[in-house]
C-alpha cells in the first residue's frame, strides 16, 4: 500500500473551529457513555422540588395565597441542577489531566482559547440536556407546556450552562487534584444559588449580602426564568413582585436584555480568563 | 559536529548550545546536535540525565533557557505552531481517552491537527493496520493492554504524516516480549513511511534499532555514533561456556586462540571482540567438552561505564538527589 500524503491545510481559523468542534462532540459522547451521571443527579432537583418544596409548603400553610411553594421554585430548581451539571462537567479537565488525555490537547497545534471554548460549548450542551429532563417535569407541579415558556427557559438554561461552565474550568484549569476541585465546587455552587433568588426572594437580605447577589451571575438568569414562569401562572402582578422582586442596581431597573448581556459577559470573561490560565499551566 | 552557533535548517532535528536551568540547576547543559532526515535517532542515558527535558523542548513543551533548535525546519521557540504540525508525539505515559474507542481516539487527534477530511478514514485504516489494531478500531481503549495502547499511541503519532516522530521510552513498562513487537512495528514503519525517528531509552539493546546514538549524562552529550562504533570503542562481548572440563578448556583457549579465561559463576568465561562470530571457532574445537554457550554484548552500563566513569545506577541516583534538593525542579516536573 502507497502512504497517503497527508498536506496540512494553513487556514488557522477553520483549523481551530474544527479543535473546537471535535472538543465539543467529545464532550457530548462522554456524556451520552454516563448514564449513570444522568440519573445521579436528576436526585438533586426532584429533592429540592418534591421534598423540600412539598415540605415547606406545610410551614407556609401550603400555598403563599394560593400558589404552591413548589411552583415558586421550580425555575429556580431548574436553574440550579443546570448550573451544578455545568460546574461539574468542568472537572473533566482535570480528569483529562489526570488521565493524560489532556497532554494530546496540549500539544496539538491549535489555539488554547479552541480547546477551552470548545470544553465550555461541550458543558453548556450537556448541561441542557440534563436540564430538560427537569423541565419535563413542570406538569408534575402544576406548570404549563407552553412552547414560548419552554423555549425561553432552553434559552435561559444555555447561556446558564455556558457561563459556568467557563467559571468552573477557571478552577479546574489551575487545580491539579480531584478531590480540591470537587470541595472548591462544592464551596461555591452552594451559596451561588442560596444568594440568587432561586429558592427564596432576595429582598429581605442585609445590604452586603445584596451586593453578593449582584455578582452572582445566577440571579440574572434565575430572575427571568422566575418571571417567564410566573406570566404564565395566574397570578396578581402584586404577588409576583413580592415573590420575585425586580434586580436593581443603586435603585434602578435591571430590563432583562441587560441582564442577559450580563450572564453573557460574564461567561466570555471567565472563558479568557482560563484560556490565559491553561497557557500558563503548561 | 557541526558547531556554528546556528541551527542547520535542513536537518530533521538540529540543535545548539541547548540549556535548561532549573534555579542553580542545569537539566541540560548545552547539547549541539543534528539529526539527518530519514534518520532512526537515539537519547539514551539514565533517568534524570536530560534526555526527557531535551525531547520537551524539541517539542515546543518546554521553553529553552538559553540555546537554538530547529525541528523540521521551524524554529520550536518562533515557529511552534509549525513545528508541532510537523511532529508525532508518543509519551512515556499514555495520553489516550479510554472512555473513547481507538477509532474515536484518532478521529480526535486527525481533526486537532487538521487532516484533511477526505484522507482522514484512509490515513486511520493504514495507520491502525501498520500496528495491528484495525481490527480492534471500534473497541473502547480501556479494554487494551499496555502494548496496544503504546501500539495505538504510535499510529495516532504517525496519523498526520509528520516528518519527525518523537517516542519518550517507547517500550518503558512493557514486557519483553511486547516491547520486541514494539520494535518490529517500529522497524517496519521505517520501511514504509518517509520519516525522521527520534527516540530515547534505557536499553543498550534497543539503542540497536538506531542508526546513531547519543549518550547523556548530567545534561551532557558524552558521545554520539552508530551503535556498533560505540560498541566496539567499549570493547569486547562476554563468552560464557559450560564445560566438561573448566581446567582443560582454560588451557585449550590459551593454546589455540590465545584467550585469557576464567572460571566464573560455575562457567568458563572470556572477551573477544565479536561474540557471535568467534562462537562457531568453538565447535571446530570438539576437544574443548562444551555444553552450554553464551554470548553477551556489552551493555549500556559498559558503555556509559566507559565514558562516564560510573554506572548508570549511580548516576541515577545523583540525579535524583538533585531532583529533591531543588524545589524548582521538582514543581517542574510535576506538570
Amino acid at each position: 500500500m502507497s502512504i497517503v500524503p497527508v498536506s496540512v491545510v494553513d487556514d488557522s481559523r477553520s483549523h481551530d473551529l474544527r479543535g473546537v468542534k471535535v472538543v465539543w462532540q467529545r464532550e457530548l459522547i462522554r456524556f451520552g457513555q454516563d448514564r449513570m451521571r444522568i440519573v445521579t443527579s436528576l436526585v438533586q432537583p426532584v429533592l429540592y422540588l418534591f421534598v423540600l418544596g412539598t415540605g415547606l409548603s406545610t410551614l407556609t400553610k401550603g400555598s403563599v395565597e394560593g400558589l404552591s411553594y413548589r411552583k415558586i421554585i421550580f425555575p429556580g430548581v431548574l436553574a440550579m441542577s443546570t448550573m451544578f451539571t455545568a460546574m461539574f462537567s468542568s472537572i473533566s479537565i482535570v480528569w483529562d489531566r489526570e488521565f493524560g488525555f489532556l497532554r494530546e490537547m496540549l500539544v496539538a497545534p491549535v489555539r488554547r482559547g479552541a480547546l477551552v471554548t470548545g470544553k465550555a460549548l461541550g458543558g453548556a450542551t450537556t448541561a441542557t440536556i440534563q436540564g430538560c429532563i427537569v423541565l419535563a417535569m413542570a406538569g408534575a407541579v402544576g406548570i404549563p407546556y407552553n412552547p414560548v415558556l419552554i423555549l425561553v427557559l432552553l434559552g435561559e438554561m444555555l447561556l446558564l450552562s455556558f457561563t459556568m461552565t467557563a467559571v468552573g474550568m477557571v478552577m479546574a484549569v489551575r487545580v491539579k487534584q480531584i478531590q480540591s476541585v470537587m470541595g472548591l465546587m462544592q464551596m461555591i455552587t452552594m451559596p451561588l444559588l442560596f444568594l440568587s433568588g432561586a429558592l427564596f426572594p432576595l429582598g429581605g437580605l442585609p445590604t452586603w449580602l445584596r451586593v453578593v447577589t449582584r455578582l452572582n451571575p445566577l440571579t440574572y438568569v434565575v430572575n427571568p426564568m422566575r418571571h417567564i414562569v410566573f406570566d404564565h401562572l395566574n397570578m396578581s402582578a402584586e404577588l409576583r413582585n413580592k415573590i420575585t422582586p425586580p434586580i436593581t442596581w443603586w435603585g434602578w431597573h435591571v430590563p432583562v436584555g441587560l441582564q442577559v448581556l450580563v450572564v453573557a459577559v460574564m461567561g466570555l470573561l471567565a472563558l479568557a480568563f482560563a484560556t490565559q490560565q491553561f497557557n500558563k499551566a503548561e | 559536529m557541526n558547531k556554528t552557533l546556528l541551527p542547520d535548517p535542513t536537518a530533521a532535528v538540529s540543535a545548539r548550545g541547548l540549556v535548561k536551568q532549573y534555579g542553580d540547576f542545569r537539566a541540560v547543559d548545552g547539547i549541539d546536535l543534528d539529526v539527518r532526515p530519514g534518520e532512526t535517532f537515539g537519547f539514551l542515558g539514565p533517568n534524570g540525565a536530560g534526555k526527557s527535558t531535551t525531547i520537551k523542548m524539541l517539542c515546543t513543551l518546554l521553553e529553552p533557557t538559553g540555546g537554538h533548535a530547529v525541528v523540521a525546519g521551524y524554529d520550536v521557540v518562533s515557529q511552534r505552531g509549525s513545528v508541532r504540525q510537523n511532529i508525532g508525539l508518543v509519551f512515556q505515559d499514555p495520553t489516550l481517552d479510554g472512555y473513547l474507542s481507538a477509532a474515536q481516539n484518532l478521529k480526535f487527534h486527525a481533526e486537532l491537527y487538521g487532516v484533511p477530511k477526505s484522507v482522514v478514514n484512509t490515513r486511520m485504516q493504514q495507520v491502525m493496520e501498520m500496528v495491528g489494531l484495525w481490527e480492534r478500531k471500534d473497541a473502547r481503549v480501556d479494554t487494551f493492554s499496555g502494548g496496544m495502547k503504546r501500539r495505538l499511541e504510535i499510529a495516532r503519532g504517525l496519523l498526520h504524516s509528520p516528518r519527525v516522530l518523537f517516542l519518550d521510552e517507547p517500550t518503558v513498562g512493557l514486557d519483553p516480549q511486547t516491547r520486541s513487537s514494539i520494535w518490529g512495528y517500529i522497524e517496519e514503519l521505517k520501511q514504509r513511511e518517509d520519516i525522521t525517528i527520534f527516540l530515547t531509552t534505557h536499553y543498550m539493546d534497543e539503542a540497536e534499532h538506531c542508526d546513531r546514538i547519543a549518550i547523556m549524562d548530567q545534561g551532557r552529550i558524552v558521545v554520539l555514533d552508530t551503535p556498533a562504533a560505540l560498541k566496539a570503542s567499549v570493547g569486547k562481548d562476554r563468552v560464557q561456556i559450560g564445560t566438561r572440563n573448566d581446567a582443560a578448556a582454560i588451557a585449550l583457549l590459551k593454546e589455540r586462540f590465545d584467550l585469557d579465561a576464567e572460571v566464573n559463576d560455575g562457567h568458563v568465561q572470556f572477551s573477544v571482540a565479536d561474540g557471535e562470530e568467534f562462537v562457531p571457532n568453538l565447535f571446530n574445537n570438539i576437544d574443548l567438552g562444551i555444553r552450554s554457550v553464551s554470548v553477551s554484548r556489552p551493555s549500556l552500563d559498559d558503555v556509559f561505564m566507559a565514558y562516564t566513569g560510573r554506572t548508570i545506577r549511580d548516576a541515577e541516583q545523583s540525579a535524583t538527589d538533585k531532583l529533591r534538593s531543588s524545589p524548582l525542579l521538582a514543581a517542574g516536573r510535576r506538570r
